[in-house]
């Protein structure tokens, strides 16, 4: 039976569907094709569109980071690739003089991200869990308030509030583990919620499964929840210390420059890739000067992603096997 | 030695909402009682206060008593931690813990209570895993994540688990309802081997479950909608479901009502 058979939408007829009684049916209209409907065309259209749209829009935000990224290693590459850099300081270098290397500024940085973490992981990952497991009513929701604030204060605030308890009203000199006081404020919040995130997506049953057995809460939360969460949160560390590493105001205000390698915290000054960057700046024109200071970006923005790598790499492997 | 359940004028609360009401009945040492009745009407609460897992969802509380073997359960200053590890519980959704392989889900009751003595552990494990009729099929992969089994196998590993402490008592919420047939046959046999040891409260849904597998069947219901829940029937199962004594049970086991 081909289509011309069929009667015409919307008109009445016979249909025999038994032996005795023939049944009159209404047709009812055909849906028409696809090809053949009048809006098609201009969906069609308007999908494209969006398409372009999107691409243009993925393009245009592609385009600085890799112009950003293309420039700095560009810039950066060729001092990287002597091994004088990864072993010397600028020690007895002048700026016009080529030579000497950044493992002052490298160990600087490192050694302050160590501290930072080794302060804010224990607080940020006992105030999540408070968060989680333990708060109800006032006393979490000011708590939760207040690191929303934290999270918004801008990373100078939080080094002139540290400048004016370590420096003004301690007197204290301005020494690497003033700049670690500084880089905790910032970190701490980024903690909390990532941990939190990762704490809340520990499935309950586990935590009554747990319970039932009668494991009490605080060995519940250390011994099944924690290790259920771990891989997560150690992300959330590793990408919230990536995030520090960077940040420069702390270390003008709190962390002035020296050439020399210097691992004392508590004394002296403590040069870290961001100053030592900021350094070379001051000293543009010379053209040592600049191409140290490309090469120290790049030998951070390879530190951040590192770590950034590693946290993922961790994430991957580390987490909930089904 | 298995314990006596007696439960005298329980009202469950959740915050102020009350949402079972006046329950008293008594559960024999050794023997199956189920819990039978529509959603909502709180045979789960109930189940839940017999451990003090009830207040562990938010705003929950009781009033009355529950007495294990003439022991207050709710007694001001007995520790509901203490409670837990005479009466254990079953879940409807097999939970294992996600990071822990066989052996460490199977002991992790008594590890996680302190026990560290390797000979205690590796023997509470094979005992409580033949006891949930586990270790045959699990023996030689006991370090494999226990998220790796299926879903008949992981409930049978949360029985096992449950065992291990050796509590008097075992809970069991619809512990077959995510299982298929078979898993739900092994189950049911395991129960009927583990009664001679543990007093047995299971919670389900199927009848044909309930009348297979207990001694002794509770009918809860609700009044009307909103209103709380409370026992209509309790007996012996071959008696509730041949001649039960309420309309509303009879309603309930015939289907005349939902």
């Amino acid at each position: 039976m081909t289509s011309a058979d069929l009667p015409l939408p919307g008109t009445r007829t016979q249909v025999n569907v038994s032996q005795t009684e023939p049944e009159i049916i209404e047709v009812a209209q055909a849906t028409p094709r696809f090809e053949d409907s009048g809006g098609a065309g201009a969906r069609r259209l308007r999908n494209d569109l969006a398409r372009v749209v999107m691409w243009s829009a993925f393009g245009l935000a592609m385009i600085p980071l890799v112009w950003i990224l293309w420039t700095v290693a560009s810039s950066g590459i060729e001092l990287l690739t002597q091994s004088v850099w990864w072993t010397n300081s600028q020690r007895n270098i002048t700026a016009s003089v080529r030579g000497g290397g950044a493992v002052h500024a490298i160990q600087g940085t490192l050694i302050q991200g160590l501290v930072t973490a080794v302060i804010s992981v224990p607080i940020g990952v006992l105030s999540a869990i408070y968060l989680v497991e333990y708060g109800r009513g006032r006393l979490a929701k000011g708590v939760s308030f207040m690191v929303d604030i934290l999270s918004g204060v801008p990373s100078i605030v939080a080094a002139l509030f540290v400048y004016a308890v370590w420096v003004t009203t301690f007197g204290f000199q301005r020494v690497g583990f003033a700049v670690c006081l500084a880089l905790v404020l910032l970190m701490i919040p980024v903690i909390v919620r990532s941990t939190e995130e990762m704490l809340k997506l520990v499935p309950n049953e586990v935590r009554e499964a747990s319970y039932a057995l009668g494991v009490p809460k605080w060995v519940t939360i250390s011994r099944v929840v924690l290790p259920t969460a771990f891989s997560g949160i150690v992300t959330g560390v590793l990408l919230g210390l990536a995030r520090v590493m960077g940040e420069t105001a702390p270390l003008l205000i709190l962390g002035p420059y020296t050439k020399n390698i210097a691992t004392n915290l508590f004394s002296g000054y403590m040069p870290t890739l961001p100053t030592m960057i900021n350094q070379d700046r001051t000293e543009t024109g010379l053209e040592p000067a600049v191409e140290r200071m490309w090469a120290a970006a790049l030998t951070l923005i390879l530190l951040v992603l590192v770590l950034n790598l590693a946290g993922r790499l961790i994430a991957r492997f580390g987490s909930v096997r089904t | 030695m298995a314990k006596r359940i007696d439960i005298k004028d329980l009202d469950a609360y959740y915050g102020t909402f009350k949402a079972v009401e006046g329950v008293t009945m008594t559960v024999e040492p050794c023997s199956v009682t189920a819990f039978i009745g529509p959603s909502g009407c709180g045979k789960s609460t109930v189940l839940r206060t017999l451990n003090r897992m009830h207040e562990v969802t938010r705003g929950g509380r009781i009033e009355g008593k529950v007495l294990l073997d003439g022991e207050d359960l709710y007694s001001a200053g007995r520790d509901p931690v203490t409670v837990r590890r005479t009466v254990g519980m079953v879940f409807q959704r097999p939970n294992p813990f996600p990071t822990m392989s066989i052996y460490d889900n199977v002991v992790a009751g008594l590890r996680l209570n302190g026990v560290k003595d390797k000979k205690v552990l590796d023997a509470a494990a094979e005992a409580s895993l033949r006891g949930a009729n586990l270790w045959k099929e699990v023996k030689d992969r006991l370090a494999k994540p226990g998220a790796g089994l299926s879903g008949g196998q992981q409930q049978r590993l949360c029985i096992a688990r449950a065992i291990a402490v050796r509590p008097q008592v075992l809970l069991m919420d619809e512990p077959c309802s995510a299982l298929d047939p078979i898993s739900t046959l092994a189950i049911e046999d395991l129960i009927e081997e583990l009664k001679s040891e543990y007093t047995i409260v299971i919670v389900t849904h199927n009848m044909q479950q309930a009348a297979r597998v207990s001694d002794r069947t509770a009918f809860f219901n609700l009044a009307a909608t909103g209103k709380p829940g409370r026992l209509v029937e309790i007996g012996d199962t071959a008696t509730i479901f041949s001649t039960p004594k309420q309309k509303a049970t009879e309603d309930y086991i015939s289907g005349r009502f939902g």
